[in-house]
Parts: structure tokens; sequence; C-alpha cells
């Protein structure tokens, strides 16, 4: 299966199919609570790390303990991934070791100033109490209730008085059958509380394990100033291209032109059919000009797009394609002009490599607005296996990428290929299109 | 022959109007835009309408929209529409009520003279005249497909420029050929494709475009 995500999504969530069901959640919680001992005590080396910098050997130790607390907290985040989908956005790398002498020193200097690093040890420090003691919760209760619905029967007799089992005196057999109920009710209990306290116990160590804000926003800059560079780069590139086909195709058509036209006018006085040859050829020279033209046109805003907007746009690629393409277009008006043009581009790019490489004859294309976000699928049934980083793909989501867009691709081998496109994008203009059309 | 001409550029309006003028059309109106256009359509029951897609307000299709809303309360009005480029978008909407008396042309074809005026002509006649773009367009779509693999090369031209609107005249002589040469080419087309055969030029060309859009 090959699945690609760019933008921000790009640290999407990979589902591991694993054991499910509810004894398996019972059993993780297990895990989990067992596992805060390990937490709590790599938290510790680095507590006593850091006690033991006034003496010095604490700048020794305190690098490696960070750095097993580190390996812990990715394990972790990886984990709330993995179960319930949760992404929590790891924070900056630990700092690396300095060259020269006294790097060690320097590094751990370095670890203290990393606000990532606090963070980890206030998980570790938080994890064993809040966390460990969330977890353990369905397994006790489990516990419990196996203990008074399978235990009790048989052991109260030999208990004599004062046996309790929750809140019920067992020492008859009402009791012991009201013991009974009330165990299996708390494992009841206990295994329906499972997957929930899993779920809370991911967002809680989401909340503790995030990157912290500022991290983030210089994530996010890093990601913009990079996705600027490359609309600057992409539209100097546009801008290159225009001016040479100008200057090689329409512009050099029309100074043939004149020249022809004034040898024409010359040869008029003497050469009458000379003449009419020549301004045949100064028509057909006009016209290869205009369809120059016409084609630049189209390579920056088809006109379409600019007429009638995305909707009708795409139905209109649908008509020129080879293949038989469906198209649905539920849109609330007209969307950005940007986001037009980069739906445009990747919805003509998508249906290009349908034609060319999917085999099927059938393309569905879906267009549809919803809570802020414009979503394309392009769909076939062909044979699959598409290449996410083929140049034509490539193209694709770096029009995308500056809309903070997303490509995910589904093509697994033997088809089918699914294509979905999202641009966060607010619609304007409410002139409708939501017609269906069939080319 | 009264013309209704739409078209916002000064020197092309100019211009299309001294055309016509020439070959003895009477230019009743010359508008510039959508909103004018529509009004003088239902107002003059012109005999055809010259009309540029892009017209102000709008600067979008507003001249479409005018001729189609003009058809709308007057069945088969006789509309050509001139347009920078052909979509095929446009060329289905504008077939779509089945009437046929319509043209859809690149500005280019202007150049022309004497087939632009043809063309007004066969339009106003009721006839229909599509833009070789759009006609090459779908046949190379419709052999893409398969539809059209089991006609001739010379089949295909007929085909072309019959799609045109052009008469089966008209046809022999851009392909230096006899009328009974075209007829014979004619049928061959129809039976390959599956289409009735029809005497009216305008059904034919309706046909085949209505076959080939499938």
């Amino acid at each position: 299966m090959t699945r690609r995500q760019v933008g921000m999504a790009a640290q999407g969530t990979r589902r591991r199919p694993g054991i499910r069901g509810v004894p398996a959640d019972i059993g993780r919680c297990q895990l989990l609570s067992l596992a805060a001992f390990a937490v709590s005590g790599a938290g510790a080396l680095v507590i006593g790390a850091l006690l033991l910098l006034p003496v010095g050997v604490g700048f020794l130790l305190l690098p490696p303990a960070a750095t097993v607390l580190r390996r812990m907290s990715d394990r972790y985040r990886d984990r709330a991934a993995r179960r319930t989908g949760t992404v929590i956005s790891p924070p900056r790398p630990l700092p690396p070791l300095p060259t020269g002498p006294g790097g060690r020193g320097r590094r751990a200097l370095a670890l203290l100033g990393d606000a990532g690093f606090w963070h980890d040890l206030r998980w570790a420090w938080a994890e064993p109490w809040t966390g460990a003691l969330l977890a353990a919760g369905p397994p006790a209760l489990v516990w419990y209730g196996l203990f008074g619905a399978a235990v009790q029967p048989f052991v109260w007799r030999r208990l004599g008085e004062g046996n309790w089992y929750a809140f019920v005196l067992v020492d008859s057999t009402t009791g012991m059958l009201a013991a009974l109920v009330l165990g299996l009710g708390f494992t009841a209990a206990g295994l329906r509380l499972a997957p929930a306290v899993l779920r809370l116990h991911a967002r809680w160590s989401g909340r503790l394990l995030a990157a912290p804000y500022t991290t983030e926003l210089v994530r996010r800059i890093e990601h913009l100033a990079g996705s600027r560079a490359d609309v600057l780069d992409v539209q100097a590139a546009e801008l290159r291209r225009i001016e040479r086909d100008l200057h090689d195709g329409a512009q050099a058509r029309l100074v043939a032109l004149g020249m022809t036209l004034d040898e024409a006018t010359r040869l008029l006085d003497h050469d009458l059919p000379a003449a009419r040859a020549l301004l045949q050829e100064v028509r057909a020279t006009s016209q290869r000009a205009l369809q120059d033209l016409r084609e630049l046109v189209h390579g920056v805003l088809p006109p379409i797009l600019a007429d009638r907007g995305l909707g009708d746009a795409v139905r209109s690629l649908a008509l020129d394609s080879h293949l038989d393409v469906h198209v649905e277009a539920a849109l609330p008006g007209r969307l950005p002009a940007p986001v037009e043009s980069a739906g445009y581009f990747a919805v003509a790019e998508l249906l290009a490599n349908a034609a060319k490489h999917s085999g099927a004859p059938e393309v569905r294309i879906r267009l549809g607005h919803t809570a802020g976000v414009l979503r394309v699928t392009v769909a076939d049934e062909g044979r699959g296996g598409a290449d996410p980083d083929g140049s034509g793909l490539r193209g694709l989501r770096r029009r995308i990428e500056p809309f903070d867009g997303t490509l995910v691709l589904h093509s697994p081998r033997g088809g089918p290929t699914t294509a979905t496109l999202e641009i966060p994008c607010a619609s304007s203009l409410p002139k409708t299109s939501s017609s269906s059309g069939t080319g | 022959m009264r013309v209704v001409l739409a078209e916002d550029l000064f020197l092309l309006r100019d211009g299309l109007t001294r055309t016509l003028q020439d070959h003895g059309f009477d230019v009743i109106a010359a508008v510039d835009n959508g909103p004018a256009l529509l009004r003088t359509l239902l107002q003059e029951e012109p005999d055809v309408a010259v009309v540029d897609i892009r017209l102000p307000p709008t600067f979008t299709d507003e001249g479409l929209q005018a001729a189609l809303e003009a058809r709308r309360s007057r069945p088969a009005l006789p509309v050509l529409v001139l347009s920078q480029y052909v979509d095929q978008l446009y060329a289905h909407e504008l077939l779509a009520g089945g009437e046929g008396a319509i043209g859809y042309l690149l500005k280019d074809r202007i150049t022309h003279t004497t087939q632009f005026v043809d063309a007004v002509r066969t339009v106003a006649a009721g006839g229909t005249v599509m833009d070789p773009q759009v006609i090459a367009r779908l046949l190379a779509r419709s052999d893409a497909r398969g539809t059209t693999a089991e006609l001739t090369p010379r089949e295909l031209d007929v085909l072309r420029l019959m799609a045109e609107g052009r008469s089966n005249a008209a046809v022999a002589g851009a392909l230096f050929i006899s009328e009974s040469a075209v007829a014979k080419h004619t049928a061959a087309i129809f039976t390959k494709l599956r289409i009735e055969p029809s005497a009216d030029d305008n059904r034919r060309v309706l046909a085949v475009l209505a076959y080939l859009k499938r």
C-alpha cells in the first residue's frame, strides 16, 4: 500500500493492525500502569543527575539520562498515535554533543535550556501519579471482580465471620450470591471502561508530551518560510516561461507578419499573384500567433476557470478527456482564485495520470466544500501502483503546499487508485453549481 | 437579413459591422454588454445574433448567458457565438436545446471573411456550425474510445467538414472530390456510426454531434 501525505498532515497517523478487542485493552492498561514504573525510574535518573550537577558528576550523567527519558517519551508518543490515532507532535531533538573540549559539559548546559527536556521531565514526574493510576483502574476492577465472582463462592465458608467483599458481608449463601453478582458487575465495568481509559490516557499523555508551544511555532515558521520560498521559485519559473513563450512565439510571429506585409505591399504594384500568396501567408501566421497566445493564456489561467469557477472548469476537463469522466460538484460558490487555480491544475494532473497509467476506462471526480475545506477526490478502478514521487505529483504537491493543502494517494498495486486532495479555504460569491455531468 | 451584434471591443465591433454590411446584412443593433444584448434580442427579434461570449459587466460568460436566456423565451433564435477560446462545455450548453440554429466559432475565423459570412448565413437558416477545433477534439476523443475507429481517413475528413456545418457541395469543394463521392462517404459514415440518414443538413450535423458527445 502506498500512502503519502504532505503539508501539515505529513506527520499523519499510521495505524498498525494489532490485537483488537476488550481483553487486549485490559492488557494494555495493565502494561501502561507497569510501564509507568520505568518512566518514573528514568525520571529519577534525570533528577539524580540534576542533583549531582553541583559536584560536577551530573554534567556527565545528565545527557545519557535525558536520552533514556526521551527514548521513553518517544515510545509513548508513537504508541498513542498507533493505538488511538492521537497525533502528538514531537519536540525538537535533544541538543547534539558539541565538538571540542568540554563538549559534555556544554551539552548538559544546552539540555538545561531546552524546553523539550523540561517537558519530558514534567511528564516523567506526572505519569506515575496520574497516568498509571488512571490506567490501573480497569485492570484492578477486573481482577477484583473476578476475585468476587470466581473465588468468593468457594472461600467464604472457611473465612467465617467478618468476611467483606466490597460493601457486601459474605457470611451466607445470599451474601455469597450478592458478591457473585457484584463481582461480575465490577468485571464488566472494568472491561467497559478500558477503551475509554486508554483514550483518556492518550489524551492526557498528549497534553504532557506535546511539543512546547514555541517549538510548534518555530516549526510552523520553518514550514511557511519553506513553502514561501517554493512559491517564489514557482512564480519566477512561471514568469520566465511566459516571457520565453511570448518572446519566441507570438512576438516573433508578429515581427514576421510585419515583414511579410511590407514585402506584399512592395509586390502589389508589379506582381499581384505573389502579393496574394504573401498575404495568405500573413493570415496563416496571424492565426498561429493567436493560437500561441491562446495556449499561453490557457497555461496561465484557463478562461473557463475564470468564467465559471472550479466546478465547470473540471467538467470541461472531463469533456476533453479520453476517459469516461463522471463529475460530481457540490461547491457553494466561487472559491478564492488561487485555490481554484491550484485545484484545477491538480485535477488536470490527476486526470492525465489516470489516462496515462491506470488503464481504467472510467474516472470519478468529486468536488465538495465542507467546514472550510475544499475536498477533491479522483478515483479510478485501474491497475494502481501510482508513484507518489513522480514529477507530476511532486509538482502538484508544490502547488497545494502554500495553502496547507494535503494530498493523500491510495494506490495499491492492482488498484484501485484514489487521490484525495484537501485545501482549506473559505468560499465566496453565492453563485452555485451543483449539478453533475458526464463526459 | 437583420443582425444583432454584441462585442465589447470597439475596433472589433466596428469591423464586424462593416464586414456584415458589406455582405448585405442589416446590422440593426451593435451592443457592448450583456443586459443590453438580452434586451435587444427580446425586443428586436433579429434573424440572427452574432455574440461575443465574454462581455461586460462581469467579463465572464455574460454573452453566452444572454444568448441562452434569449433562446429560452424564443427557442431556435439563431445565435452565432464567438470567443477567443472554444470549450466543449460551452458547445454542449449551446447544443443542449437541440433546436439547432447555433454557431460556435473562434474569433480568429472572422479573418476568413467568406467562411465567417457563410457561417452567419448557415446559422440564420437554422443550421449548426461548430468550430473545427471543437470538432477535432470531439473526433480525437471518440477516436481514442474507438467509436470512430472504423472510419477511413477520408471519411473522417468528410465527417469533420460535415460537422462544421458545410453542405455536400462545400465538402466536395474543400476535399477536391465530386459531390456524389461525398454523398457516398456520408452514407458510409451513417452506416458505420449507426445514424439514421436524413436529408436535412442541420439535423445531420446535430446527429453527428449528438453521436460524438455521448
